[in-house]
């Protein structure tokens, strides 16, 4: 099987949002795989184990992204590939992403791309699905279950708290849902191999994509902080006293009861 | 400048949902006085068509075919596409959910057009409209606008206020024939887990539980309060990781974003990642043993105490306000 994997660096959940001259400071902080895609590493890997094949994962970015694309392949993915844009785009929107990356994959004859169902940065989730559209294959989002059968494929996904099953076929890509399985962490000699495993690096140049081609159809006018949550009433007292009152504020203070 | 906006009637288990009655309201925004069309899609649907109306849409187009009766990506983007072709919008209005989610990308792929995803908010009007939208999971928020070309949003629940229904309102509702084909998956089963019946998402009310609940049984007290309310059951990473509850309850930064008018944290300490998912909720009640933990900091209330004491005293006191009531 021929697998690949999307994946993003994002900032790690612990860090605060820090916004200066209108961006957000990325100084000090640190950055992880977008840990929906660390699902979508693990199913790869595994399916892979199961299957034969390889799993290359693929991310945009710059040179800094190695650092992730270096955490998968000490997971267990056999190649990486950082397209790096950093010199020739200052931004990307989800529609010049996606174009990018289904240009790099066009080619490829890809049986199963993986990707998570949302980045925790930007939190768009249109990335798969549009890839998927632009390579002209099936889709499924939020997937927890996925089953492999020749080429056919039985999946659970999640919609809103419910599970639905579907069946489907390859060539497909699926977007991975927590829960989907419990993604491993490198291991010392995973991390010894994944220094010699291929790390490819191209540019827009190598994919033939001119800069009209990713044009940003979205523009960001303002990025700010949600007002600051003063801390509230801690109430006091006997315990059914704190709670006959609480009730009672929630009912005539702030009305929402 | 009035601009004519597609505003998509989305229907769960034979009704629409309230999302799609607040992406009326925001389509009104972005029509600046134009008009506002409603597209319904499914098997059985024309039903719905007057409901849309009564919240403020002007017409409705109708796409029916037994190959609706599911959603899948296929079928639905078909059958909006081709509402699209009918209508000519200048403008699209999805609600963000699941279903939102998995249609709008491939219709903003189709349409070559940019998509701005997730809005709780809609600043101005018409060709002025600027969106804004949680980024980094709630920690900031971004305020944008398509540079060119098709408007094209979605919508968070529960964030946009639906305008008053007005059952006087009419319109027209035609139905377009649509001949749906070659779709590539198939829905076989359905099991519906939801506990309460209320949507994560939807939900008014919001009674959470972290680690501090103990055990899968601990989350009772809290379903019970839950139903009282009229509101749904989350819960922390912490609880879904100790394997509490279901990952489809989890409230945070990995997990769902929430944005409830009452949101009950009983024994959530508030991880920076939890907060990220609910902090925006419009009120925080916290619960929990340690008066140090960080949840008191974001929240409107607090209650020192053991959750198993305080729960069913809530639970009490709500009856109690119910019957007075």
């Amino acid at each position: 099987m021929n697998i690949f994997v999307l994946v993003k660096r994002t900032f790690d959940t612990e860090e605060k949002i820090v916004i200066q001259n209108g961006k957000i400071q990325e100084d000090g902080a640190e950055f992880i795989i977008n840990p929906y895609d660390e699902y979508a590493i693990e199913e790869a890997i595994q399916i892979r184990d199961a299957k034969g094949g390889k799993v290359v994962v693929v991310t945009i970015g710059g040179e800094d992204s190695e650092k992730q694309l270096r955490t998968a392949l000490a997971m267990g993915a056999d190649e990486a590939v950082l397209i790096n844009t950093e010199d020739d785009l200052d931004e990307l929107d989800q529609g010049a992403a996606a174009y990018i990356l289904a240009e790099y994959l066009k080619d490829k004859d890809a049986d199963l791309i993986l990707a998570g169902n949302v980045a925790i940065d930007g939190g768009t989730g249109q990335v798969g699905p549009r890839v998927a559209d632009l390579l002209g294959i099936n889709y499924v989002t939020t997937i927890t279950n996925l089953e492999i059968d020749g080429t056919n494929v039985k999946i659970v996904r999640d919609v809103e708290g419910d599970l639905e099953t579907i069946e489907t076929s390859l060539p497909l890509l699926v977007t991975a849902q927590q829960g989907l399985n419990e993604p491993r962490y490198p291991s010392l000699p995973g991390i010894m191999k994944a220094k010699k495993k291929p790390l490819a690096e191209l540019e827009l140049d190598d994919l033939d994509i001119d800069e009209d081609d990713v044009e940003l159809k979205i523009e960001t006018v303002e990025i700010f902080l949600p007002p600051q949550k003063s801390a509230g009433r801690i109430l006091e007292g006997e315990l059914s006293a704190q709670v006959k009152e609480l009730v009672n504020l929630l009912h005539t203070e702030a009305k929402v009861v | 400048m009035a601009k004519k906006v597609l505003v998509l009637g989305e229907v769960r288990e034979g009704a629409l949902r309230n999302v799609s009655f607040e992406a009326i309201a925001a389509a009104q925004k972005i029509a600046d006085g134009g008009e506002v069309v409603g597209a319904l899609i499914g098997d059985q649907v024309s039903q719905l068509a007057g409901s849309l109306i009564e919240y403020g849409a002007d017409r409705v187009v109708v796409v029916q075919h037994p190959h609706l009766k599911s959603y899948t990506s296929d079928g639905f983007s078909q059958a909006l596409l081709a509402i699209k072709d009918e209508v000519k919008p200048d403008a699209i209005v999805l609600g963000h959910t699941s279903l939102g989610k998995d249609l709008s990308p491939k219709i903003a792929s189709r349409l070559q057009s940019g998509l701005i995803s997730d809005v709780t908010e809609i600043e101005g009007t018409g060709d002025d409209a600027l969106f804004i939208r949680p980024i980094y999971s709630g920690k900031a928020f971004e305020k944008v606008k398509i540079k060119d070309g098709i408007v094209f949003v979605t919508i968070r629940p529960n964030n946009i206020a639906p305008i008053e229904q007005d059952t006087n309102r009419a319109g027209e509702v035609v139905e377009l024939s649509v001949d749906i084909q070659n779709l590539r998956t198939i829905i076989k089963e359905v099991v519906r887990k939801a506990s309460t019946g209320v949507d994560l998402s939807e939900a008014k009310v919001i009674v959470s539980g972290g680690r501090g609940v103990k055990s899968a049984d601990g989350f009772e007290p809290l379903k019970e309060l839950a139903n009282i309310l009229g509101g749904a059951v989350g819960a922390s990473r912490g609880a879904c990781d100790a394997g509490y509850c279901d990952y489809s309850l989890q409230i945070g930064q990995t997990g769902k974003v929430v944005t409830p008018d009452l949101y009950i944290a009983a024994g959530i300490s508030g991880a920076i990642q939890h907060l990220a998912g609910m902090s925006n909720s419009k009120v925080i009640v916290a619960i929990n043993k340690d008066p140090e933990a960080n949840i008191f900091k974001v929240a409107d209330y607090g209650i020192v105490g053991d959750l198993f004491e305080v729960i069913p005293l809530l639970i009490e006191e709500f009856k109690a306000l119910k019957v007075n009531s």
